[in-house]
């Protein structure tokens, strides 16, 4: 049964709502007081956000909310386990990372009022109170609504410029988006007339194998990696988050394509946790590991900075895919007592703030060079040394070099691979850590070197912004010092929280 | 065959011609018509799901229509945001037209979708 609402649980429907008000009294104040009101919504949502994360700690149960009092089958429940937690706070962080870096791209001009900074601040908000609506959500009705909104929210971020080229990507984006989430609403569909309800934890009771139920989760599957941009379903991501201002390619790539991740996560593993074989997790990994090879092939062969990030994390997407067949059914124990579910998610973690920073940085190089031309990169590590350092730590945690979140999670990958006998996964991640070595190497290599002629920067950028890039990337290298053992703080509010040690 | 199995055999053609439509068709315009057919589609399989009552055990389940009205909004919020977007690009200059295929601009790119 879906248990009883936690004293706490007014926590969760705090941070759906706040970041919405938020959006709605930017509306209803007009352009001039977006960014103010962002900024106060900021430290407020992440004082709410660490609320969440000291109250699962304390009670060492998941929060839960139900929405007027109404259980399911008949209610909505808003739910948060340590796993939601964290992403929560993930989120939280980024996003104040992210706006304190936009403010002098995205001010408030004086007198007339401007459209750009109206958009991105309302559209900041909107995509954090989607992203945390999928991440308490308990529905999988109620999370398609989440998702749903995400999507809106992110895709006029690509093409906030105008460009042709960028309202073409925004379209391509928001068309894969519309097939992915439409096929969710089909497997939601079929699961509902199945079984009755759609509320997660009762779905967990009553799913089993049975050819509708498989029917229904591989459409929602198939329609989760279309958002996810796993390879094959990666062509809509280089353009959009190479097209985009910096400060969205940001929130794009370190933070919205990590919510479809997560919510096959729950699919797969709160869902119908005993139901998937290892034949059929092979499938994702094998996805996986070819996004991983072709992201880092393709990103090697770029001229543009931007695009390369891109294409790095169509790569670094394929490392959250190979959890699946390393955690699916591991010999003895549970999925999430596995060091390959830990690694997943510390992926998915680390990758955030490592890429967040990494195209905060390409956009102040791009900023004071005026171009982002590889070739064209010489001498600016000396003009924008800090810029430089911060996309050379974040390159460390892409790459998976110690210490870095990058390293843990990868090697925690790596562990499971051998431990579950799946050694061609561990060649996998090795043979994509060196290859992301190469691109970031390009890139340092040129940045480096003595320019031909005497660089002439077309802008200066301030020192408060670097330190904000260099912040973000910081918080990347300090994932590293997790320990290197499945983390007992993500499994809190799940089935059995037993730790089998390092499998 | 009742009411109920054929409105569910139309939902799989409708959900078919859409997924043919917006994988097959090159232009914007007809992948956006191809998802409103595909959500067509899914909104008749939620009636057939409340026609055979799924929790309630009785014909006329409820929350499927509850759903299926928040779909409707959703759908056509989708509808409007990528129309607005399409009107947007077409009015850009040097893109008087939307791209065809076999005119060597596409915008779209290249690939099937």
């Amino acid at each position: 049964m879906p248990g009883s609402a936690t004293a706490n649980g007014f926590l969760l429907v705090l941070a759906v709502i706040l970041p919405f008000a938020g959006v709605l009294v930017s509306l209803a104040l007009g352009g001039r007081n977006a960014e103010r009101v962002a900024l106060i919504v900021m430290p407020a949502g992440l004082a709410i956000a660490l609320a969440i994360v000291v109250a699962v700690w304390r009670t060492g149960n998941a929060l839960q909310y139900f929405v007027g009092n109404w259980k399911p089958p008949l209610g909505v429940a808003f739910r948060a386990d340590g796993l939601s937690a964290v992403m929560i706070l993930t989120s939280a962080l980024l996003i104040c990372g992210i706006g304190l870096f936009a403010r002098a791209q995205f001010s408030t001009p004086r007198g007339a009022e401007a459209r750009a900074p109206l958009v991105f601040w309302t559209l900041l908000l909107a995509v954090w109170g989607a992203l945390n609506g999928v991440f308490i959500g308990g529905d999988l009705f109620n999370l398609y609504v989440a998702l749903e909104l995400l999507t809106f929210a992110a895709v006029p971020l690509v093409s906030l410029d105008g460009r042709a080229e960028t309202l073409a990507a925004a379209l391509r984006y928001l068309l894969f988006a519309l097939l992915g989430s439409i096929l969710y609403l089909l497997g939601a569909a079929l699961l509902y007339g199945a079984y009755g309800t759609l509320d997660i934890v009762l779905l967990s009771a009553r799913i089993h194998a049975q050819p509708v139920a498989w029917a229904a989760i591989s459409l929602m599957t198939v329609g989760l990696l279309a958002k996810a941009a796993l390879y094959p379903f990666h062509l809509w991501l280089p353009p959009a988050h190479a097209g985009a201002p910096a400060p969205a390619s940001a929130l794009l790539s370190g933070l919205v394509v990590k919510a479809p991740f997560f919510l096959v996560v729950r699919l797969w593993f709160d869902v119908m946790p005993g139901m998937p074989e290892r034949a059929t997790a092979q499938i994702l990994g094998v996805l996986g590991a070819a996004a991983i090879i072709f992201g880092s092939v393709v990103a090697l062969r770029q001229a543009r900075l931007k695009l390369l990030i891109a294409y790095s994390t169509v790569a670094q997407i394929g490392y959250l895919f190979l959890m699946f067949p390393l955690a699916v059914r591991p010999e003895g124990g549970y999925p999430w007592s596995t060091a390959a579910w830990t690694g997943g998610i510390l992926q998915a973690i680390s990758h955030a703030f490592a890429k967040a920073a990494m195209f905060m940085a390409a956009g102040l190089i791009a900023e004071a060079l005026g171009h982002d031309r590889i070739a064209g990169l010489s001498g600016i590590g000396r003009a924008l040394p800090i810029t430089v350092l911060a996309f050379g730590l974040s390159g460390l945690s892409l790459m998976g070099l110690p210490p870095s979140g990058g390293f843990v999670a990868k090697a925690m990958l790596l562990t499971g691979a051998v431990a579950e006998g799946q050694w061609w996964w561990a060649l996998v991640v090795l043979v994509g850590g060196l290859l992301a070595g190469g691109y970031v190497f390009l890139v340092l290599a040129r940045a480096l070197g003595d320019p031909i002629e005497p660089l002439r920067l077309s802008a200066q950028v301030s020192r408060r912004r670097q330190a904000v890039v260099m912040a973000v990337a910081l918080c990347a290298i300090l994932l590293g010092f997790a320990p290197l053992r499945p983390s007992d703080f993500l499994q809190i509010g799940r089935p059995d929280t037993g730790i089998v040690g390092l499998r | 065959m009742n009411a109920a199995t054929l409105y569910g055999l139309c939902s799989a053609v409708l959900v078919g011609l859409g997924l043919y439509g917006l994988i097959m068709h090159p232009e914007p315009l007809r992948k956006i018509l191809a998802f409103n057919l595909i959500g067509g589609g899914v909104f008749l399989l939620f009636g057939v799901v409340a026609r055979r009552g799924a929790a309630a055990g009785f014909g006329g389940d409820p929350v499927p229509q509850a759903l299926v009205i928040t779909g409707l909004v959703v759908a056509f919020a989708s509808t409007a945001l990528a129309l607005a977007l399409l009107v947007r690009l077409s009015s850009e200059p040097g893109r008087a037209n939307l791209p065809s295929e076999g005119s060597g601009e596409e915008p779209m790119g290249g690939g099937p979708l």
